[in-house]
């Protein structure tokens, strides 16, 4: 069974680098696997879509409407944006952060209110304020593996796996703060 | 020795070229082709290089095949219709070293100005184009690519598509081939092309693409998969993915070369399955062969000319289906923006305050077009806005374009906004001409060019001076700027949009992403002394958004404190602190 994880959030939140953790540890665990990025203009600011899906043969780089089993969700507004992906019993992980889109900026729309609380109506749904813990940690930029730490639990693999991944996967000055980040999202779950 | 790993795409592209034995590379960045180069850039075997634009790149593949090495040039699919030029001629000529051009086609625009579909180009160029649907196939056909090109003594086209590019999937690698060179001899009725010998040659490309599609039926990248005969797919790429996905038991002919079809393969197929759909992204170039054979098909009227394609696509069409258990909400639209810092922000909000139209251009300063910066009225392909605005003033009069300006990037002025400058020179142009040099390719991810003073290879150069090319080619009034400066920026403008002198105004400051930079400030607003006027947000920096009170706030981990913002706010509301 093909397992699809979804990654959303804006440019520049590093979902990129998220979704790269995720296929690695899905290729080491002996999964075939097949991740699809967001490169070029969409990368500024906008709307950010990555996918990671593995199984046993994966065709399509892609998950489709109502496929994902898990959606790491970096902002609300995004998690709303997407949240028809999952499948019925599907797990949303939302970092609890709000960045407003530039339509909102300039008054032409409205960030809608009480994201969380309703989505929690119809979906399984945990949520993180990734951004505290990453600067409580010293590090504002290390708040994608406070996240990918706190969505680990529900996507699978041990997390002494997980945590040899990021090892190999961050920028070298910055696997030991890297890896303590993932371990407190990892345990915050509990 | 064998050995698996994860790529990218356009990573596995270039691992395809290295074993094959490829020994050249030029190329201009494009999305989705730019990561080929950079990739392939890190093999200390191939010599890679970022031409100014994809004529030259084409170019500069052609000798190298003519003197006898396998080379490559890549682009984005509009960047084939700069290089069609050569590309048209390359194919009379043939090659000497096998050559391939990868060509990125964008269905659904993920960053294009259009979605055209390059086996158009390739059929009416009468070049072959090989098309891979995985990362493995990426780099197992660049190297069957260079054995056609050498065997039918014919450029390819190796075309990818933004899914195929930009996912990555496993790939087992090989080592590089030993190509030896050839040699290269005196030929002109073959390299020349002048009347005589190009109507000799004429019939040797219709003769070759003939030979091709007869073998084509035995080609190991054509193959058909038999499953359930009641239904079937001719497909190719990364359509290819979506059949296996949505419709495991189907009967497939899965085509790894997509120009010439394979009339042979096809028949075969199509008289072993009773119902057939063509499976294409864009148009319907295999449709409309394999309809002209006679032989009874779906596709177009039922799968859409535009966007990419899906399983889920497959599965509505073919039966009905719909995965979808919960409604899609509305959400404000989020669309790409300036980056907090980005110097085009500021001149935007110049030529916003002083209400004047931008002839645009290809690059991350197209977005000056959305609000509330709202500045670019136009915008159509590399280089167009200088020329579109030469127009503009040889239609309409010198005093319709008093208030309008073409802005393009340094990239794009060494692509080809240069003729365009000297269009202007030479036919007397009153205009004003912003060049936004901000040290790099930013768009496609920060390549260096021609007067960034380093190649693709790291190597420092020398860095062309765009004011001494600029006043080179006749231009007398050249001004250089800091981006930033806002209030000599807007004297600067003032004035050259209403002298009747043509002049070109080159405003500086670096790309706020380029590596090495350092932002020590910050800008934080003051709450108490903030009036809600709101002029801090016309300039659409996403690091500014509002309280609940309506006064603003800074997002201190986003801004990299420009402090353009506190130019525009008259209470003083704003500061800029060191971090």
């Amino acid at each position: 069974m093909t397992k699809n994880i979804m990654i959303v959030g804006v440019g520049g939140q590093g979902t990129l680098l998220t979704s790269r953790i995720i296929g690695k540890t899905a290729l080491e665990a002996g999964y075939d696997v097949k991740i699809s990025e967001v490169h070029g203009m969409a990368q500024r600011g906008g709307s950010v879509v990555t996918f990671v899906r593995y199984g046993e043969r994966v065709c399509e780089p892609v998950c489709e409407e109502g496929q994902a089993d898990v959606i790491i969700a970096f902002e609300r507004l995004e998690a709303q944006r997407y949240a028809h992906f999952l499948k019925k019993d599907g797990v949303l992980v939302v970092n609890d952060c709000k960045i407003e889109p530039m339509t909102v900026v300039i008054g032409a729309k409205e960030y809608p209110k009480g994201i969380l609380e309703d989505l929690k109506k119809e979906h399984t749904l945990y949520s993180i304020d990734g951004q505290k813990i990453a600067i409580e940690l010293g590090n504002s930029k290390v708040l994608n593996s406070v996240v990918l730490g706190f969505a680990a639990p529900y996507i699978g693999f041990d997390k002494a796996a997980w945590l040899s991944v990021v090892e190999k996967t961050v920028p070298q000055k910055t696997i030991e703060i890297n890896k303590k980040a993932f371990e407190y999202g990892y345990d915050a779950q509990k | 020795m064998a050995n698996k790993t994860i790529m990218l795409g356009n990573e596995a592209i270039a691992r395809g070229a290295y074993e094959a034995g490829v020994k050249l590379s030029s190329a201009y960045p494009g999305t989705p082709s730019t990561e080929i180069s950079e990739y392939l850039a890190k093999y200390d075997e191939v010599y890679t290089e970022w031409a100014p634009n994809e004529k030259v790149a084409c170019e500069v593949a052609i000798g190298a095949s003519y003197s006898g090495v396998r080379s490559l040039a890549c682009m984005k699919h509009v960047g084939l219709n700069v290089a069609s030029d050569p590309l048209y001629t390359f194919s009379y000529t043939g090659v000497n070293g096998g050559s391939v051009i990868v060509v990125a086609d964008d269905p659904g625009l993920a960053s294009s100005q259009n979605e055209q579909d390059t086996r158009m180009v390739a059929r009416s160029a009468h070049v072959p184009v090989i098309e891979p649907s995985d990362s493995q196939e990426a780099k197992d056909f660049m190297k069957i690519a260079y054995e056609i090109s050498e065997k039918y003594d014919t450029p390819v086209i190796f075309r990818t598509t933004t899914k195929l590019a930009h996912s990555q999937s496993i790939v087992e690698l090989y080592d590089r081939m030993e190509v030896s060179d050839k040699e290269y001899s005196r030929n002109t009725a073959k390299y020349v092309m002048m009347p005589g010998s190009a109507i000799g040659r004429h019939l040797v490309v219709e003769d070759r693409e003939k030979r091709l599609a007869k073998d084509a039926a035995s080609l190991s990248i054509n193959k058909i998969e038999m499953g359930d005969t009641k239904i079937g797919f001719i497909t190719s790429g990364i359509a290819y993915q979506y059949v296996k996905e949505a419709c495991p038991e189907a009967s497939v002919l899965k085509l790894g070369l997509v120009n010439p079809l394979s009339k042979e393969l096809i028949a075969d197929f199509c008289s072993r399955v009773e119902t057939v759909y063509i499976f294409e992204e864009l148009e319907p170039v295999i449709e409309e062969q394999v309809r002209a054979w006679g032989f009874d098909v779906k596709g177009k009227e039922l799968f859409t000319r535009q966007g990419e394609y899906s399983a889920n696509l497959l599965k509505r069409v073919i039966y009905g289906n719909d995965d979808c258990v919960f409604d899609k909400k509305d959400a404000p639209a989020r669309p790409p923006i300036l980056c907090p810092g980005c110097p085009h922000r500021s001149v935007y909000s110049v030529l916003n305050k002083l209400k004047i139209h931008a002839s645009g251009d290809i690059g991350c300063y197209t977005l000056g077009a959305v609000p509330p910066l709202a500045v670019v009225d136009t915008c159509v392909c590399m280089g167009a806005s200088i020329s579109a605005l030469h127009g503009m003033e040889k239609g309409k009069g010198k005093d319709y374009i008093k208030n309008w300006v073409a802005v393009i990037g340094d990239s794009t002025f060494l692509h080809t906004g240069i003729n365009s400058l000297v269009n202007m020179v030479y036919n007397k142009s009153t205009a004003t001409v912003m060049i936004l040099d901000n040290r790099t390719t930013g768009m496609t991810g920060h390549q260096d060019h021609a007067a960034t003073g380093k190649t693709l290879k790291g190597e420092e150069t020398y860095a062309i001076d765009l004011s001494e090319l600029c006043r080179a080619i006749g231009v007398k009034n050249v001004i250089e700027v800091n981006a930033f400066d806002v209030k000599e920026l807007e004297r600067i403008v003032k004035e050259s949009c209403a002298s009747d002198e043509l002049t070109v105004i080159i405003t500086k400051a670096p790309c706020v992403l380029l590596k090495g930079q350092k932002f020590p400030n910050v800008c934080r607003a003051n709450p108490e002394a903030c009036k809600k006027c709101g002029m801090c947000l016309k300039i659409g920096c996403p690091a500014i958004t509002k309280n609940a009170d309506g006064t603003i706030k800074i997002d201190e981990t986003m801004c990299n404190g420009c402090g353009l913002c506190k130019n525009y706010c008259k209470f003083g509301a704003i500061e800029t602190v060191v971090r």
